[in-house]
């Protein structure tokens, strides 16, 4: 999956070649381009090859979009490069896009084959913040078009079990991007915080190309939430954290509803340990906690898990399916949890 | 049923609209001036020229009006016109200053009937916005929010589920969250399954003049600061006005509210809401309900016809670990109500025995007697001033510490207090606001 080597020539080539071919400016205009080719990130129509200085990265968890495909990009401005922080995602550079493909084989089975693109996601960071646009891919795959106001787009494709399905895939406006790209009063990338980057190799190659400054020796490391070898404790709060917990955070969309679900986390009620819901209405499924230690049929974080229904579902949008995968994972956190002491009244 | 037709309103899909969906109209000129003169008066940050976005409903009513509510800045109006706008997902605003209007709360109406996703009808996150004269219809979650705006104002709506309660529909109708100088004018809510009008974790808030009836809870103010809530009618609800204060959350220690000229008239249904959230544990016939929080008056109300308790003062009645919480009511002020008919069916535990304790009927108010609780993780505390009911009479079922079940209730009538507590100051908003909410609705 990862073509590292053709992108470390690709950027060893370009340190002493021509200037990049990516439209910097273009990026940070302050009207953004109606096309994504406009920016010319890509060397080809179809967006399939990045442009020189255009790296490819991957999250080690990352967040569940209806079984979408993700090929992730970062293009940071020529000669500059991403300050490290320990929490929260890297400082980057004014001028950085962030770039996020959400693609579709025709059959997971043969996941490199009819690979059918929907859309592609910038975060360009311009002088006055980050900056959420969504370019939807035309019919032809040629071209991608700015989208605004959200789209809804059917998409067809034989699962990794060979099931057939169909999902009304969701594009997001661009307040979505915001309500969970937000924190506090800015907006902000979700994914590549120096935990989730890192991979064991990742973050080190970025720093040898210049791109990182600041790495330490042993930066923290967030789990694949599939990694079988990694507690499952660990897994499910890594998997919540990169699902949930840009709204549940303390300075996020969510933040009023006390259910903090990020991977730093300590207080148990935070974490939605025998917490009650506030403002959940139905949601909350009958039930009377967020999580019952040792029975995830009680815990109302499961079921809106597993819902998919508007009103109940969690999260609320991104997803029309439930992640059956994330949900066993998340059952299986809270059913391995010491029972613990139930409130008496 | 409320299923107006498309008043004839409904644009022939023209080349010009669809190609140009948004129409950016300019108003005629008095119209014109006169909102110019209120934008430059009111508005000191908007740009000169605020501008008219007209949305009409018709196909990809969706797109069209999401697309106005990014567009718009500070200033402008997104003006709805007449009829239905079927909308497939929730809508969002997160632009300062902008106003949402439609042609009134029969007029326009968002019918989020077919809503696929998102868990409002429509979500604000930015300040200084006023919604008015429309309607919201069946959202699959809530229907209008708003999450950290300081000045949100909605004024003359309507948002109905309007399949009668049921436990499917909605949580809240109006909700303003995490936000500040909040107004809620004119509203008319049926239907939601927790709150119709609901006021959470917010500050210096007006809630005046609305109609709530066939939801859970009516009105319900929760973990807020300085709330004037009066001249409403809450009928036909499981509790009429609830002013709640719970643990856990960044907001707590709700204080300052004022319950007064409301009508809270057989609030009788029985409860429909999800079991876990905590109105679900409002016994129907509940008029109107204090529960923790300080600083609470609630007088000149005409309370009648509620089949439990008139006026219901309670702890938080539930175990909790958050040591900064605060469970207890304290320096609640009840005064100067109109009871009638209230306490003939009460529907709580041992409610029953306790009416025939007293002859059959319920006092008008009735006090839990809570006046301590156990910090956790160690030490008590009591509270740090009384419950003070001028009125009543109230019972004191003398519960004494927090938790303590309702089998050890010890009613007694209690005396009619005669001191008077200090009331909150009378929340002001902005005149600016003010102003704003009070421009009559453009048609």
């Amino acid at each position: 999956m990862r073509r590292l080597p053709v992108l470390l020539a690709a950027l060893l080539t370009i340190s002493a070649a021509p200037p990049p071919m990516v439209d910097a400016a273009r990026l940070v205009d302050e009207t953004p381009a109606p096309t994504l080719s406009a920016y010319r990130l890509f060397v080809d129509r179809g967006a399939r090859q990045p442009a020189p200085g255009v790296t490819r990265y991957t999250l080690n968890t990352p967040l569940f979009s209806d079984y979408a495909e993700k090929f992730r990009f970062a293009f940071l401005p020529a000669g500059t490069s991403a300050q490290y922080t320990a929490a929260g995602v890297l400082d980057f550079p004014i001028g950085t896009a962030l770039v996020k493909t959400f693609a579709y084989p025709a059959d997971f089975r043969r996941p490199d084959a009819d690979v059918r693109f929907i859309e592609t996601r910038l975060l360009v960071r311009r002088a006055t913040g980050w900056v959420p646009l969504s370019y939807v891919w035309n019919a032809g795959q040629t071209e991608a078009l700015l989208k605004r106001a959200g789209s809804r787009v059917a998409v067809d494709f034989i699962d990794a079990t060979g099931r057939s399905r169909t999902i009304d895939y969701a594009v997001p406006n661009t307040n979505q991007c915001k309500q969970c790209h937000q924190q506090g009063g800015d907006v902000t990338p979700i994914g590549p915080t120096a935990g989730n980057l890192n991979d064991g190799h990742q973050l080190a190659e970025w720093a040898a190309l210049g791109r990182l400054a600041g790495l330490p020796a042993e930066p923290p490391r967030l789990p694949r939430w599939d990694d079988g070898s990694a507690p499952v404790a660990d897994r499910a709060r890594a998997y919540l954290d990169v699902n949930c917990g840009h709204c549940h955070s303390r300075s996020g969309l969510a933040s009023n509803s006390g259910l903090y679900l990020r991977f730093s986390e300590t207080g148990a009620a935070a974490q939605g340990i025998f917490k009650r819901p506030v403002a959940a209405g139905r949601g909350s499924g009958g039930l009377s906690f967020a999580i019952v230690p040792g029975d995830p049929d009680a815990s109302i974080i499961v079921h809106r898990m597993a819902s998919n229904e508007p009103g109940v579902m969690m999260p609320q949008f991104g997803r029309s399916l439930p992640h059956a995968e994330g949900v066993a994972l998340v059952r299986a956190y809270i059913a391995a949890m010491p029972p613990g002491t139930a409130p008496q009244y | 049923m409320h299923k107006l037709p498309c008043l004839g309103s409904a644009p022939p899909l023209s080349a010009p609209l669809s190609s140009a969906p948004l129409l950016s109209t300019p108003l005629p000129s008095t119209t014109l001036s006169s909102i110019t003169l209120i934008a430059v008066a009111l508005m000191a940050a908007a740009p000169a020229q605020a501008r008219v976005l007209v949305v009409q409903p018709g196909a990809d009513a969706q797109e069209r009006l999401q697309t106005a509510l990014i567009d718009a800045k500070t200033g402008d109006t997104v003006r709805l016109s007449a009829g239905r706008f079927a909308l497939g997902d929730g809508l969002s605003l997160d632009v300062a200053g902008v106003t949402v209007a439609g042609a009134g709360p029969g007029r326009t109406i968002l019918d989020f009937t077919g809503q696929k996703g998102e868990g409002e009808g429509l979500l604000i996150t930015a300040s200084n916005v006023l919604v008015r004269d429309l309607a919201v219809e069946n959202a699959r979650g809530n229907g209008i929010k708003s999450k950290g705006s300081d000045g949100i104002s909605f004024v003359n709506l309507r948002v109905e589920w309007t399949g009668g309660p049921k436990a499917s529909n909605g949580a809240y109708g109006v909700y303003p969250v995490a936000s500040q100088h909040v107004l809620i004018d004119r509203v008319f809510v049926r239907g939601a399954s927790d709150a119709g009008i609901y006021v959470g974790q917010s500050q210096q808030i007006i809630v005046r003049g609305n109609r709530a009836e066939g939801n859970v809870a009516g009105i319900e103010i929760e973990n807020s600061y300085y709330a004037d809530v009066h001249d409403n009618v809450a009928t036909g609800n499981t509790g009429g006005i609830l002013v709640f204060d719970l643990p856990d959350l960044p907001q707590q220690g709700g204080h300052g509210v004022r319950l007064f000229h409301n009508q809270v008239v057989a609030n009788n249904l029985p409860n429909f809401a999800g079991k876990g959230n905590i109105v679900a544990s409002v016994p129907p016939g509940t008029g109107v309900m204090v529960m923790a929080n300080r600083d609470i008056h609630v007088f000149d109300n005409d309370i009648g016809g509620n089949n439990g308790n008139g006026v219901m003062i309670v702890a938080y009645p539930r175990s909790f670990t958050d040591v900064n919480y605060n469970p207890l009511p304290r320096a609640i002020m009840v005064r100067d109500n109109r009871y009638a008919g209230n306490g003939g069916k009460p529907a709580f535990p041992g409610g029953v025995e306790i009416a025939g304790a007293l002859g059959g009927t319920l006092p008008p108010v009735m006090w839990d007697g809570v006046t301590g609780y156990t910090i956790p993780g160690g030490g008590g505390a009591t509270a740090d001033a009384g419950v003070m009911v001028s009125d009543g009479p109230m019972v004191n079922l003398n519960l004494k510490m927090q938790g303590a079940p309702p089998t050890a209730a010890q009613p007694a009538l209690a005396a009619k207090a005669t001191a008077t507590l200090p009331e909150p100051p009378l929340v002001v908003l902005p005149a600016a606001q003010e102003a704003r909410a009070a421009r009559t609705a453009a048609r």
